[in-house]
């Protein structure tokens, strides 16, 4: 038995009867990572030593009779959460040596468990992004289709998680930046709801729009590492005060009379035949197990992507103004302080953080403000208001999580804006802060995994893994493994 | 169309220097972008709200009790340069 192959509930119950240790399955992790590491390329860094030092301390643990639900477990960590002491780079030049002075409030949170860290994921320069194509540092490849990119920005964590390279991994998702690769990998990746997961040490990209969440293997992983890392932090001022439920507890209860809304809006021009088809049967499986499909509309759901680039670029550009040289980083020659500012910007951001940053600051330069970032602030209202009028008729709402299976390497590099269209059925859950999971729901006839959307209400993530876990239970998909 | 000057000007906001070549591709690039986002103006807005914050939560404030933070020797371990507790620049003042 390969141990890298399991599941964080399958490892739990052979960790806690003894059957196995933290450093077995790591050595299987790192068996893994020898043998397809070098053509996959999930990680910016892979902490072997500290690994197995994490290890011994959580095989104490154990033998204490101290465990806890990820008492180790071998985790991927994306490179834009702070890791105390090691490197994390955002996948950037301008960051390419930053050791964080402190550790980020979900990383505390499962080293109080005695996780184990693996290594650190690679992913878009600054989450921008969608294939991973944008690293600093190298593109990752799917592990269904080495031609193929794994989606993006958690694009490392998400290709990690499918290539059996970890046993589950943290992603972050600003405009579906953890649901698309899990679609692309055929993983579970889950965006929480805005507020329900500390962002303190999460690099920041759009603040209004980033969460944290969970990548797995199945259903219950998800929801044992949203336990986790759930709840109120008081270093984060955009964190809610709620009470957090066990959201394991949710899953295995039927979904009879749970009403799901199929948005017409999401059924379009553009979407590719195999994912609609597909994403249809999957409706027609949640029916036959109970579930009461309704016809729904979101209205502006084709204003979300040109909305969400206004506001996240306007955003981008405010949060990345802080890389300047000077504090930390990478920095260029100048000969003044402001050619240095502006060199090491240059010369430390990628092509497409620079657009970003550009057209974020356009938008918010004197004369255009109005025009664009409060006009996309009020069409967020209208969006926000469509979801909440979904919901008081149906209890979730399933899409396709992206349009297209992955593309091709290469394919979409030369014109952002397609790149930016590959999000669109993930972005308006972020606008209007949501919760949303994308499980694997099928394949296309090449092997390349396809994503099913299930959104639910703010902070509802309970019925979201209710509908997720009996329809994951009732089809075998979560079962094939991409190696 | 954004020309490009403007896009020089909003480099020179953006603290960002670009060759001649990167503002043409720029230009060409922004401008498509900004085309797209210009359906936005298909919507009356009149009257909605701007979201400022998706869940409401109001401003948000701590007890004002001293705490331990991080000391300027470990916030200054990543600084390109540094001396004596200060961060260093190029000249400012001739």
């Amino acid at each position: 038995m390969r141990l890298n192959k399991l599941t964080i509930k399958e490892l739990r119950r052979l960790l806690d009867k003894r059957e196995i240790t933290p450093t077995e399955i790591l050595n299987d992790i790192y068996s893994q990572i020898d043998r397809y590491e070098d053509k996959i390329k999930s990680y910016i860094t892979i902490t072997k030593d500290f690994s197995y030092k994490m290890a011994e301390d959580a095989e104490d643990h154990i033998k204490n009779g101290l465990m806890s639900p990820l008492t180790g477990i071998p985790l991927a960590i994306k490179d834009n959460i702070c890791t105390k002491g090691i490197l994390t780079t955002c996948a950037s030049r301008i960051l390419y040596n930053f050791l964080p002075p402190y550790e980020s409030t979900v990383t505390e949170k499962l080293l109080r468990q005695k996780y184990i860290l693996v290594g650190k994921t690679n992913l878009d320069e600054f989450a921008m992004g969608s294939s991973t194509e944008n690293s600093f540092f190298h593109t990752t490849k799917n592990p269904w289709n080495m031609q193929r990119v794994p989606g993006g920005s958690s694009g490392g964590s998400a290709a990690a998680v499918a290539a059996d390279e970890c046993i589950a991994a943290l992603g972050s998702d600003t405009g579906g930046s953890i649901r698309q690769p899990a679609s692309f990998c055929g993983v579970v990746g889950l965006k929480p709801t805005y507020g329900l997961v500390s962002r303190f040490g999460l690099i920041a990209f759009a603040s209004s729009l980033d969460q944290i969440g969970p990548i797995t293997k199945d259903v219950t992983d998800s929801a044992m590492m949203l336990n986790v890392i759930a709840g109120y932090d008081p270093l984060d001022s955009t964190s809610v005060p709620i009470d957090v439920p066990d959201y394991v507890s949710a899953i295995g209860r039927d979904i009879k009379g749970l009403k799901i809304g199929i948005p017409q809006e999401f059924f379009i021009e553009g979407l590719d035949i195999e994912v609609s088809n597909t994403v249809k049967e999957a409706i027609n499986k949640l029916e036959s197990i109970g579930a009461i499909p309704v016809d729904i509309s979101l209205p502006h759901t084709a204003y979300a992507v040109a909305t969400y680039y206004i506001v996240a670029t306007s955003e981008a550009s405010s949060n990345l103004s802080r890389y300047d040289g000077v504090k930390y980083g990478f920095r260029a020659s100048g000969k003044d302080l402001l050619e240095m500012y502006m060199n090491s910007r240059a010369q430390g951001f990628g092509d497409e953080v620079k657009r970003r940053i550009m057209l974020g600051t356009y938008a918010l330069s004197s004369g255009y403000y109005d025009a664009y970032y409060k006009k996309a602030q009020q069409i967020r209202t209208l969006i926000m208001q469509d979801f909440k009028m979904a919901f008081e008729k149906v209890d979730a709402i399933i899409t396709p999580t992206s349009p297209t299976p992955a593309f091709e390497i290469g394919e979409k590099t030369t014109d952002p804006l397609q790149m930016y269209l590959s999000d669109i059925f993930t972005i308006s859950v972020n606008l209007a802060g949501v919760p949303a999971i994308s499980i694997p729901c099928g394949f296309t006839q090449d092997n390349l995994p396809i994503g099913l959307q299930i959104i639910g209400r703010n902070f509802d993530e309970e019925t979201i893994f209710r509908v997720a876990y009996a329809y994951e239970q009732s089809m075998d998909f979560y079962k094939r493994r991409a190696i | 169309m954004l020309r490009l000057e403007e896009v020089k000007h909003i480099a020179m906001l953006a603290r960002i220097s670009l060759t001649d070549q990167e503002i043409q591709k720029l230009s060409s690039q922004l401008s498509a972008v900004v085309e797209y986002i210009g359906k936005l103006k298909e919507i009356d807005t009149k009257d909605v709200e701007p979201t400022s914050h998706v869940i409401p939560i109001n401003n948000v404030f701590r007890d004002d009790n001293i705490r331990q933070s991080l000391s300027p020797q470990e916030m200054l371990k990543n600084a390109p340069d540094s001396n004596e507790g200060f961060f260093i620049v190029p000249k400012i003042i001739d």
